[in-house]
Order: structure tokens, then C-alpha cells, then sequence
């Protein structure tokens, strides 16, 4: 058996075993190296499956070598592996970035928990992403989301309302997985099976109360998790006090991946023939979309806590998703897919940046950004560069995001929506420029709470805060990576869902 | 000579040369200075380069990147992005000699940001001007926006925090709001983004035909550099800059981005006859007509000198928009040709309050009386702009007026021509009062009253208190820096009268589909 | 009345599934102690727990496990049906390996589908059980493989695998009467069926298998046990952490003093 025969598993198998060794080291430095190594690994394995599936098409893999229907099967087609690309793309720079914000935001004694917690949650995304089995999506759901709990709460050191904040995201998120897992014992009820790609041929024609019930609580289960807007009440507490960089690695992936799972079982299990899913669409996607563009994205402009306001904002953009993904086109997919992909380097950026101030202020509120501009100039850009990208300025990821919704809202025939969009990124406009007026415009307090010496942070955070600046820029400019391949998934999940509802 | 193809990269990037070489030469300002000119000289010289073959009837192109399949940034160079481009170019060598002189009489802080973010401007500028579609247009049209927010909040104080809310604010809400979405569904309709003579929608009539009007609504006022009421409260509020901005705003590139992309959507996206054939424009031609009186009424009551010509140029601002919607072939002639002719004498109003204020400090009307004999090159300058904009000849600004006249009398709209000349005799009431009492009034509390005394006043120069050291009795005037930029516009504003025909024929292919 | 009596009996454990259900999470949202919370979320869990088992169970089933004296007679089919195991699963619903299989069934299993008076119902039946929770040990470990081969007839497996699963529900349909309608209860509905599904049972005795629950829900059931485990851990360490921090586990005390906390910075940030 040779290691390419079992590329698909490598992304799992690499992070879940390295994860208890970080605890074995000793603690200053190496704990962070390895954990940091294991996810450039990671990444590595994760490009290269992109790679093998846009040149040769889709993966199935055996887990233990047991025929699909029954065994568990790996299946890697575009859309995940663009995900998965993504995922362990930031986890990189993320790890990468970590060592000095870690150091400074959580307990000595815990490091090398924190670096095992953040390789399982590691693990559990792409596993979420990976698995073609539905059973298999709840267990690594949880496996993600128990460290995740463990990784918010760490950031009690700080702000010991991270506590508070990890155990609402507890129940919550609990919740949220078992409404999940219900639907996939109804599913299953009326299937017999639990692989998707069978359960989307045993889910032809079937339209009956069992399968409208597991539908429906599927659909709140991940919305649950990926924070749909009246369900995202964990979100912004969660993000505000967990260590910076766990809110940087969650606000790039967590959600994302959700929406993943969300178009996977909307596309891939269910098809169009099942007429819950166009009611889904439009009477509950399509309007709580929307009303997360607005209301979210409101909230963000009064915030006076920049990793709240960013949170907020976090709810806001997963209401452009959810627009993209109701709008049940391919246009409107690709967009869908395209966003998740911008806006976790948009965010992933914003967070890290975050950390930076957090580091030399010692505070996330936005006071502690008056006058940054002229105390952490390199820092300061950062933000500001992926502000616009999230405003959706020519030349970031951003406008390829809102090109893509807009092409997809006005060609679906949804052109008010179009213009829905538009206006609530001119609230982004607000928060962002609300944020840069701060960091630009007023002086630096020389006195209080808020003063600190005029030092950046070191080299370690900036590089990796800037690959991801870059790369919003980059996106921004070459989208054959992400509007391609998003088109080409899209296209394919059109496709098995059975075309135009 | 270069070829244009090449040229046209280097156009773009010789202002980032130069912002880098800026940022780098940061501690010595002599050499930052000498980069700045060196900069703008070398762009000049491209731009005509460009110019001269664009006239020689070639149309140099240039892909740069393919961002999103069938949205390349590509540029196009064809006589209306040349003619803009060469103005814009010019200008803007002019108006950093200018600024030099201007940010070192008044010991401004922050001179470095300032040149730097005047560089990407030019660029970006550039960049609108030979876009090949409307995508590309909307990146460039971005860039300009946020590369002049820093100059626009120059200050930094509370004044200009609000100043530049609003201009940000207004600008990128338009943009964003309307223009965006506006593309968008240009794109969906039609398929591409391309500027084509004799527009993209014609063959599209029964898709668009419905919305033509919404479209073009979303254009109009998309385009928020334009100003068309009631859009334009940015322009006002972003006189809070530094006057070379403010010239470099009004002048140069930012609004005339706005109507040279009005003039453009009209000419290239909808085309002339479409826009004729299908009536969308009417509305908007009266909107247009509305603006320039309604802009011009407000300018009167503006005390503020650079108030009273920023909302002067609302108003001249809206003749282009008005020659765009007239929807005829000598209205668009009009329209282009005012970007032009209000380019050369809005600078040089401009630079000549700028030139009062480094030299005076004075920011009102009411205290420009008796000023004239004190600075009689300035305000001398300053008259020869404002007749060129009231549209008198020979200045260059009577052309404009003559042709959108002549697009108003094709359409049979006798209203439009009278709103113009309403408009023109309000130019006279507001502008050509300030160098009339400037020269003729006494200035407040002094000794003689000069009131009666007709076109006497130079013979009482010795009775004046200049405040600055005089050079000669009485007269106390900016430094050279700010002078001769000065001279050079007034004398183009005076020149451009003469050579109309060559533009005219110039522009001509602009028509030829239409 | 009689009959809605019977309906509302006959479901009894998805009464208790509810019941538990909205116990839990009445618990949840209403109790301010953060251990209460837990222990409400465990309750939660625990339903969905029932409700899977529930799903495994078949009415007159055992355990899935061996018992002895059947191996000798299934152990001829068993050994066929794992060597093709391998190859099965390369193959997938390979027909060789379908058609091979079949020769170590008893012959018995022919019978039923050559002569049972309603074939239709009958075959129909059978493909549903293989699309239900799989009905024996056999089935469940070789999934769709030659157990059905040999139940279901080669007719079926000619067609493609979709169209059959569509064929079969709408003959189940027409056989089960009340199928879809009844909503939850497809076993129910399975035995309603009446006397094809009681054939079958026959049949099975017939053939001296034993019927065995689902065992996969069972399965699946232990990896959610561990997953609850761990989160009532977890979320209880934290409310031990909490007590710890704050002195409290009580929430509207925790949130006023988390509210004191957010004020001041609200104020400060608006003196600015």
C-alpha cells in the first residue's frame, strides 16, 4: 500500500496522532514547533489531494478497507477538497502564527493542551469535510467542537468570562449536534443506510413526514453550529474570549465548514425532487440570510470590542452564504462556496491582526486601537487592507465574493436581493471605517489603560498575518483557484442535486 | 517614441515608480520633490506618446490580468480616455509644482503620505482612463476613491475626520450601492463589460428596454464623482483638504473620473441612439439641468471661497452629465469638450485661492475686497478662469456651452438652452464678482473709500497695507511655486479657445457610430 | 377509538423518546444552575439514545449475535459470502459475486420466490428490508451483497440499484397501504404488511435463521454514548471552573457580574 493510496486519510490520521504527543514535550517551545510542523504536514496532504482531484476527478476512499455502503467511505470531490485546502491552509499560518500570542494569553502549564486541543479540533474539521458518511460528519462535528469548548475556555486566563462563554457554546453547540444526529437516525430510518452518496439514491422519491422531519433537523442542527443567524447567539461570546488566536482559527474554519456540511447534505444527500428543500431555501434560508446581512452587521457598528465587533460581522458574512446557497444555482453555489473560501482569509487576517494588538495592548477593546497607526504600523495595514477586502473593495477577495453573489442574485432572477447585498456591505463600510478612523485618526493615549510603547509585534505573527493579507490580495486578482474550482463543484453538486428545483 | 501598447502599462506604473521612490526619499525633500516633477514629467510625456497615436486613429490595447472568466483588467485607449488621460497628466504636473510651493509656504505636516497618496491618485486616475470595460473602470474608479482619502483628511483634526467621512462615506456608498450592482447586471444582461462604440445594450434591446431607465438611474448616481445632485454633498465637504487637493479633486482626476465615466457609460455602454431611441435619458437630462441651476443658486450664497467653487463645480460638473443624457451627437461633443475646458479653469481658480490663502490667509469672499490690487497676478488669473467657466469667449469654456446649446436645439428642448443661459448669467453673479470687487472695492476699514472710483484703483495702490513684506509697494503675492502653475493654466484656459477644432476633430470618432 | 388506543400504545417508546426530549431540553432553557444544564443535556441525549435503539429493534428479533447451532448451516453461505468479500468490494454489486452466492443458499430460498403467491409483495418486500435496518447478521455484515442475492430475485438485481429501491417503494405501497402515511413507524407499517411479511417470516424459519435486531444503530448508538460522555464532562469541568472564577454556578448571577464587567468597558469606550 502505498502512501498516495491513502492520500485522502493522511489529512485525519496526521493530526488526531500527533495530537497527544504535544503533551509528552517540554513545554516552552516545542510543543508549538511540532504542533506547527504536523499541520504544515497537514496542508501539504491537503494541497495535494486538491491537486489529484481537480487533475483526476473524485476520491473514494475505504476506510479499512470496508465497501462503501456499510464501511465508512472518504470522498473527496472539489468541493471538499477546496474546504479542506482552506482549512488546513489557515490551520498552518495559524499554528505558525500562535507561539507568542499563546504565550502571552494562556497558562504556561497548559501550552501543550492547548497545541493537542488545536491539533484534534484540526482533526474534526477535516474529518467533517472528508467523510462521505453521515454518522462519521456528527462524530467529527463533535470531536471538533469538544476542543473547540476546551480551547474558548482556555481563554479564561484573560477574561475568565471565557468561561461563561465556552459553556454557552457548550450547550448550544450540544444541541445543535444532537438535533443533528436525530435527523440522521430518521434518515436512516427511512434509508437503511448512512453513506451519503446511497442515501441520496434511497432518498429518491421518498417525500414522506419521516424525511421532511430529519430534514428539518439537520437543517437546525448545522445551523447550529455554523451560527444561521437567529441560532448565533454563541458566536460572538465565544469568538470575544477565546485566546486570540483560537478566535483567529475558528472564525476561518469553524463556520466554514459548517456551511460545508450544510450545502454537502443539501446538494449531495437531498435532491430537488424533495420539496422541503425549496421551501427551505426559500422561506428559511433566503430570509434569515438577508435578515443576518443587516441585523448582524448592525450590531458589529456599535460594538465597542474589536473581536466582537469582528464576530458580529462573522454572522453577518455567513448571511451572504446562506443568500448564495438559496438562490440554488450554480451561480449562486460557486458564489456561496467562493465566499466561505474569501471570507475565512478575510477574517482569519482580521483575527490574527487582533492578536497582534492584544499582544503589545493587552486589550481588544477598540480604544486600545486609538492612534495604532502610528504605534504598529504593520499591524495597522493588515487590518485595514483586510477591512476592504471586507467592504468588498476592487482588487481583495471581498469583491470577488460580492461579483460572484451579485452575478448569481441578478441571474437567478433575485436582482432585489442584489441590491440587498450591496447595501449591507456598506454597514461593513461603516464598522470597518468606524475601526480605521480610530486607528488613523485620533491620537495615541500617552496615558491610562490604553497606552503602550510604540513596538510591533515580532516577526513570528507579522509573516504569517501577512501571507494571508497577501493572499486576499492575490484571490482578489487570480480567482482560478477559488471561482474556478468553486464553479467546477458547483456545477457537480447542481448536478447530483438534479438541476433548477 | 514608445509603442503606446507599452506605454500604457508605463503610465500606470511609472506613478508607482515614483510612490515608492517617495516613500524612500522620505527625509530629503529636495529629492523627494525632484521625484514627484520627474514623475509627473515622465507621465506626461507617456500619456502624449499615447495621445498622438490614439490621434493618429490606433487604438493600443493591454491585458493585464484575467481576474474572473470574461472580466479581464484590460485597457483601451480611445480619443475620450486619451483626451481625459492628457488632461488629467498634464494637470497633474502642474499641480505638484504647485503643491510644492504650496505645502512648503504653509509648512504642512505629513508631507510624504501626502505626495505618496497624490502618486497611486495619478495612477489610478490613469487606470480609469484607458479602461477597455467597465470592470476594469470600477477597480481604477475604487483605487482613486480610497487613495484620496488620505489626502482629503490631511489635517486630521475633528474637520477633516468629517470631512473625509463624508467624502468616503457618500463615495464609496454610491459606488458600492449603485455603480456595483449596476455592472453586475449589465454583465448578466449582456455578457461582458466592454466598452463598445455604439454601446453593449443595443443588442440587447429587449432585456434592457424595460430597465433602461433604472440602469442608467443606477449609473447616473452610481457614479458619485460626477455629483450629480443629490450626490454631491461629498464634494463640498471634502474642501476641507489642502487646496492642491482640492484642485487635484475638482481638476484633475476625481470628479473628472466621474463625468468622463458618465460620458463614457453613455457613449460606449447604452450608445447614443439607444439612449435617444428608448427615452431612459430624459428623466435624468432634466436632473441634470435641475443640478447646474440649483448647485449654481447655492454657490451664490457661499461665503467661503473654496464652498462657492466647489459648488460650482456641481454645478459645471452636471453640463457634462447633461451633454451624456442630452443623447445627441453634440451633446456628448459638449460634454467631452467641458471636461476639458472646466479642467483648465477650475485649477486655475483654485490654485489662485490656494495662492490668497498662503499668501493672505483669507478664506472668505467677503474679505477678498480690495485684494486685487495687492495680488493682481492672482486675481488677474483668477478672472481669466472664471470667464472661461461662465463660457465667454475667448476662453475655452465658451465652446462647451456652444455645442451642448447646439445638442439641445438637435432634441428641440428650449428649456435646457435657456436653463443654460440662466446658469451662465449666475456664473457671472458669483464668480466674476470676486476679481471685479477684489479690484475695484476697498478693502474693509481702509483709510479711502474707494466705492464710485471706476477702474481707477491702480493709482491707489499706495494706499493699501499689504500684510507681507511687499516686493513693490502694495503687492504682496504667493510664492513663484504657486505662480507659475498659475500663469500656465490661465494661459491654456486662453489657448484651448483657439485650438477647439483640433479637439473637436479629435474627438470625432466618438461619434461616428452614434 | 380502539384503534387510535392501539396506535398511541403501539408507539410507546417514541412517547418516552419525546417525553425525555423536551424534558431535557425544558431543562436547558429554564434551570439557571449550570449543572442542571448538564444534567438536562444528558437527559436530551439519553432520548435520542431510545429513539436509535428503538430503530434497531425488530419485533420478535434477538441480539445480533451468533448462536451456535446455526453456524454449521450458515456457515457454507457465510464462507462464500467473505471469500467474495474482497472482491465485492472492489467490484461493488459486481454481478459475479451476486450471482455466485447464491449457489451456497439452500435451495429453500428459491423456492420462496418462485412460489409464493405474491411475488410482487413479496420480492418487493425484500428489497425494502434491505433498504430498512438490515433484518439478520448476515445481511448487516455483507450489507447488499449475496444475502440479497439470494433473497431478493435475480430479476431485481438486473435493474439498476435505484431504479429497484423505486420499484420497490412503490410496491410497498401498494402492498403496506398505509406506509408513508404513517410517518415514523415503518416497522409498524412492515408488519402491517400482513401476510407477505408474515411469509417471510416464515420463511426465514424456514430456513432455520434466527432473526436478529438492527445492529448498526446499536453501533452507532455507543459512539454517541462516548461522544454525550465526553461532553457532559467537559461541559461539567467547566462548571466547575466557573465556580471557580466566580464563586457561582448559578447564571442570572453570572450574568450580572458579567454585566458589570461589560458596562465598564461600554462606559470607558464612550468617554472617548
Amino acid at each position: 500500500m502505498s502512501l498516495i493510496a491513502q492520500l485522502p486519510v493522511l489529512p485525519i490520521i496526521i493530526p488526531l496522532v500527533a495530537a497527544p504527543l504535544t503533551l509528552l514535550l517540554p513545554k516552552p517551545r516545542l510543543p508549538w514547533v511540532w504542533a506547527s510542523v504536523v499541520a504544515w504536514v497537514t496542508f501539504a496532504a491537503c494541497a495535494w489531494l486538491l491537486a489529484t482531484v481537480a487533475s483526476t476527478g473524485m476520491i473514494s476512499y475505504h476506510l479499512g478497507d470496508w465497501a462503501p455502503p456499510l464501511g465508512i467511505e472518504y470522498r473527496v470531490d472539489l468541493a471538499n477538497a477546496l474546504v479542506l485546502f482552506l482549512v488546513s491552509g489557515v490551520a498552518a499560518l495559524v499554528f505558525a502564527f500562535s507561539y507568542h500570542s499563546v504565550r502571552a494569553e494562556v497558562d504556561a502549564a497548559q501550552t501543550p493542551l492547548f497545541y493537542g486541543a488545536m491539533l484534534i479540533c484540526l482533526t474534526g474539521l477535516l474529518g467533517v469535510t472528508i467523510t462521505g458518511d453521515a454518522f462519521n460528519v456528527f462524530v467529527f462535528l463533535e470531536i471538533s467542537s469538544l476542543s473547540t469548548y476546551a480551547l474558548v475556555a482556555m481563554g479564561a486566563r484573560r477574561d475568565r468570562r471565557a468561561l461563561t462563554a465556552a459553556f454557552n457554546y457548550l450547550v448550544m453547540g450540544t444541541i445543535g449536534a444532537t438535533f443533528f444526529v436525530i435527523g440522521i437516525g430518521l434518515l436512516y430510518q427511512a434509508t437503511g443506510t448512512l453513506n451519503m452518496a446511497d442515501l441520496h439514491e434511497r432518498l429518491i422519491g421518498q417525500d414522506n413526514r419521516m424525511v421532511q422531519a430529519g430534514f428539518a433537523f439537520i437543517v437546525v442542527g448545522i445551523g447550529l453550529k455554523l451560527a444561521m443567524f437567529p441560532l448565533h447567539l454563541w458566536l460572538p461570546n465565544a469568538y470575544t474570549y477565546a485566546p486570540s488566536a483560537v478566535s483567529a482559527f475558528l472564525a476561518a474554519t469553524a463556520t466554514k465548514v459548517a456551511v460545508y456540511v450544510l450545502i454537502r447534505f443539501f446538494f449531495s444527500v437531498f435532491n430537488f425532487d424533495f420539496a422541503f428543500i425549496g421551501a427551505a431555501f426559500t422561506y428559511v434560508l433566503l430570509p434569515l440570510g438577508i435578515a443576518g446581512m443587516f441585523i448582524a452587521s448592525l450590531a458589529a457598528v456599535f460594538q465597542d470590542d474589536v473581536k466582537r465587533l469582528l464576530a458580529y460581522s462573522s454572522v453577518g458574512q455567513i448571511g451572504y452564504m446562506l443568500l448564495g446557497l438559496s438562490f440554488a444555482t450554480v451561480e449562486g453555489l460557486t458564489a456561496s462556496l467562493v465566499h466561505v473560501f474569501n471570507h475565512a482569509l478575510m477574517k482569519g487576517a482580521l483575527f490574527m491582526a487582533v492578536a497582534c494588538v492584544v499582544l503589545r495592548a493587552g486589550s481588544h477593546s477598540i480604544n486600545a486601537f486609538a492612534g495604532l497607526g502610528k504605534r504598529m504600523p504593520v499591524t495597522t495595514w493588515a487590518i485595514i487592507l483586510s477591512g476592504l477586502s471586507l467592504i468588498g473593495v476592487p482588487l481583495t477577495v471581498g469583491f470577488v465574493s460580492k461579483w460572484y453573489l451579485l452575478d448569481a442574485a441578478f441571474s437567478s432572477g433575485h436582482g432585489y436581493s442584489g441590491f440587498l447585498i450591496v447595501a449591507s456591505s456598506l454597514i461593513a463600510l461603516l464598522y470597518v471605517g468606524r475601526l480605521a478612523e480610530v486607528m488613523l485618526l485620533r491620537e495615541p493615549p500617552s496615558e491610562g489603560k490604553y497606552a503602550f510603547p510604540a513596538k510591533e509585534a515580532p516577526l513570528a505573527m507579522l509573516i504569517p498575518m501577512w501571507v494571508l493579507v497577501i493572499a486576499n490580495i492575490y484571490f482578489g486578482i487570480r480567482t482560478d483557484l477559488t471561482g474556478g474550482i468553486a464553479q467546477r463543484a458547483a456545477e457537480a453538486l447542481m448536478l447530483t442535486a438534479g438541476g433548477a428545483p | 517614441m514608445i509603442a503606446p501598447e507599452l506605454a500604457i502599462p508605463l503610465a500606470l506604473g511609472v506613478p508607482i515608480a515614483g510612490f515608492v521612490a517617495i516613500w524612500l526619499l522620505d527625509k530629503q525633500p529636495n529629492l523627494r520633490e525632484a521625484a514627484t516633477l520627474v514623475t509627473g514629467g515622465a507621465l506626461l510625456a507617456l500619456v502624449i506618446s499615447v495621445f498622438a497615436a490614439v490621434s493618429g486613429g490606433a487604438r493600443p490595447e493591454f491585458t493585464l490580468v484575467e481576474v474572473i472568466d470574461g472580466l479581464p483588467i484590460a485597457f483601451s485607449v480611445e480619443p475620450l480616455g486619451a483626451l481625459f488621460a492628457l488632461i488629467a497628466s498634464g494637470l497633474w504636473l502642474v499641480n505638484s509644482v504647485y503643491s510644492i510651493g504650496y505645502m512648503r509656504g504653509g509648512n504642512e505636516k505629513h508631507q510624504t503620505r501626502f505626495y505618496m497618496s497624490f502618486a497611486v491618485a495619478i495612477s489610478a486616475a490613469m487606470g480609469v482612463a484607458f479602461a477597455a470595460n467597465l470592470f476594469t473602470l470600477f477597480v481604477f474608479y475604487e483605487v482613486l476613491t480610497l487613495s484620496t482619502f488620505p489626502l482629503v483628511t490631511h489635517k486630521g483634526d475633528a474637520n477633516a475626520r468629517h470631512g473625509g467621512r463624508v467624502y468616503l462615506g457618500v463615495l464609496m456608498a454610491t459606488s458600492i450601492g449603485l455603480l456595483l450592482p449596476a455592472i453586475v447586471w449589465t454583465f448578466v444582461i449582456t455578457g461582458t463589460t466592454d466598452f463598445a462604440l455604439g454601446g453593449i445594450m443595443a443588442d440587447h434591446r429587449e432585456a434592457v428596454g424595460p430597465i433602461a431607465g433604472l440602469l442608467l438611474g443606477l449609473y447616473a448616481f452610481g457614479v458619485g464623482k460626477a455629483a450629480l445632485m443629490p450626490v454631491h454633498p461629498w464634494l463640498p465637504n471634502a474642501m476641507v483638504a489642502p487646496t492642491p487637493v482640492s484642485a487635484f479633486l475638482h481638476a484633475v482626476a476625481v470628479v473628472k473620473a466621474g463625468v468622463f465615466s458618465i460620458l463614457k457609460i453613455a457613449v460606449y455602454i447604452f450608445g447614443v441612439d439607444f439612449l435617444r431611441d428608448t427615452g431612459a435619458a430624459t428623466p435624468f437630462m432634466w436632473i441634470a439641468a435641475g443640478s447646474i441651476l440649483l448647485a449654481s443658486a447655492i454657490a451664490m450664497h457661499k461665503d467661503n471661497l473654496k464652498a462657492r467653487l466647489a459648488y460650482s463645480t456641481v454645478s459645471q460638473l452636471s453640463y457634462v452629465t447633461l451633454g451624456a443624457m442630452l443623447a445627441t451627437q453634440m451633446g456628448v461633443m459638449g460634454g467631452a469638450m467641458q471636461i476639458a475646458a472646466h479642467a483648465l479653469g477650475k485649477i486655475t481658480l483654485f490654485m489662485c485661492a490656494g495662492a490668497i490663502y498662503v499668501a493672505h490667509h483669507k478664506t472668505q469672499v467677503s474679505e477678498l475686497r480690495g485684494l486685487g490690487r495687492v495680488m493682481p497676478f492672482t486675481f488677474g488669473a483668477f478672472f481669466i478662469g472664471a470667464v472661461s467657466i461662465i463660457g465667454l469667449p475667448p476662453m475655452a469654456g465658451s465652446w462647451p456651452k456652444f455645442f451642448l446649446m447646439l445638442g439641445a436645439a438637435d432634441r428641440g428642448e428650449l428649456i435646457i438652452i435657456a436653463a443654460l443661459m440662466v446658469s451662465s448669467i449666475l456664473n457671472i453673479v458669483y464668480l466674476l464678482s470676486i476679481p471685479v470687487q477684489a479690484f475695484l472695492k476697498a478693502k474693509p476699514g481702509a483709510a479711502h473709500d474707494f466705492e464710485g472710483a471706476w477702474y481707477d484703483g491702480p493709482r491707489f495702490d499706495a494706499g493699501v497695507e499689504g500684510p507681507v513684506k511687499p516686493r513693490k509697494p502694495g503687492v504682496a503675492e504667493a510664492p513663484l511655486a504657486c505662480l507659475l502653475p498659475i500663469g500656465v493654466t490661465a494661459a491654456g484656459s486662453l489657448i484651448l479657445f483657439f485650438f477647439m477644432g483640433a479637439l473637436y476633430d479629435f474627438l470625432t470618432p466618438l461619434m461616428g457610430a452614434g | 377509538m380502539e384503534n387510535w388506543i392501539e396506535f398511541v400504545l403501539e408507539r410507546y417508546n417514541y412517547w418516552i423518546v419525546i417525553t425525555l426530549m423536551m424534558t431535557g431540553l425544558y431543562i436547558v432553557y429554564a434551570r439557571g444552575n449550570l449543572v442542571k444544564k448538564v444534567v438536562g443535556l444528558n437527559l436530551f441525549q439519553t432520548s435520542v439514545f431510545i429513539f436509535y435503539i428503538t430503530m434497531g429493534k425488530i419485533a420478535g428479533g434477538t441480539a445480533p449475535i451468533y448462536i451456535g447451532g446455526e453456524l454449521d448451516h450458515a456457515g457454507e453461505s457465510h464462507g462464500n459470502g467473505q471469500a467474495g468479500e474482497k472482491s465485492l468490494e472492489r467490484e461493488g454489486h459486481g454481478e459475479e459475486n451476486l450471482h455466485d452466492a447464491p449457489e451456497g443458499a439452500p435451495a429453500s430460498s428459491g423456492d420462496l420466490h418462485g412460489g409464493t403467491d405474491a411475488p410482487q409483495g413479496g420480492d418487493a418486500l425484500h428489497a425494502k428490508v434491505e433498504n430498512l435496518p438490515a433484518n439478520d447478521l448476515k445481511d448487516a455484515l455483507k450489507g447488499v451483497d449475496p444475502g440479497q442475492g439470494a433473497e431478493a430475485g435475480e430479476g431485481l438485481h438486473a435493474l439498476p440499484h435505484a431504479e429497484a429501491a423505486k420499484i420497490s417503494n412503490e410496491a410497498l405501497k401498494s402492498a403496506g397501504k398505509t406506509f408513508p402515511e404513517k410517518g415514523f413507524e415503518v416497522e409498524g407499517a412492515l408488519h402491517q404488511a400482513g401476510d407477505a411479511a408474515n411469509a417471510m417470516d416464515g420463511a426465514h424459519s424456514a430456513l432455520g435463521e434466527v432473526i436478529y435486531s438492527n445492529p448498526l444503530p446499536h453501533v452507532l448508538i455507543l459512539t454517541a454514548i462516548v461522544v454525550g460522555v465526553a461532553t457532559t464532562a467537559v461541559g461539567l469541568a467547566l462548571a466547575v471552573r466557573i465556580r471557580e472564577a466566580y464563586g457561582t454556578i448559578e447564571e442570572d448571577e453570572l450574568e450580572s457580574m458579567d454585566n458589570v464587567a461589560e458596562f465598564g468597558d461600554a462606559a470607558e469606550a464612550r468617554a472617548i
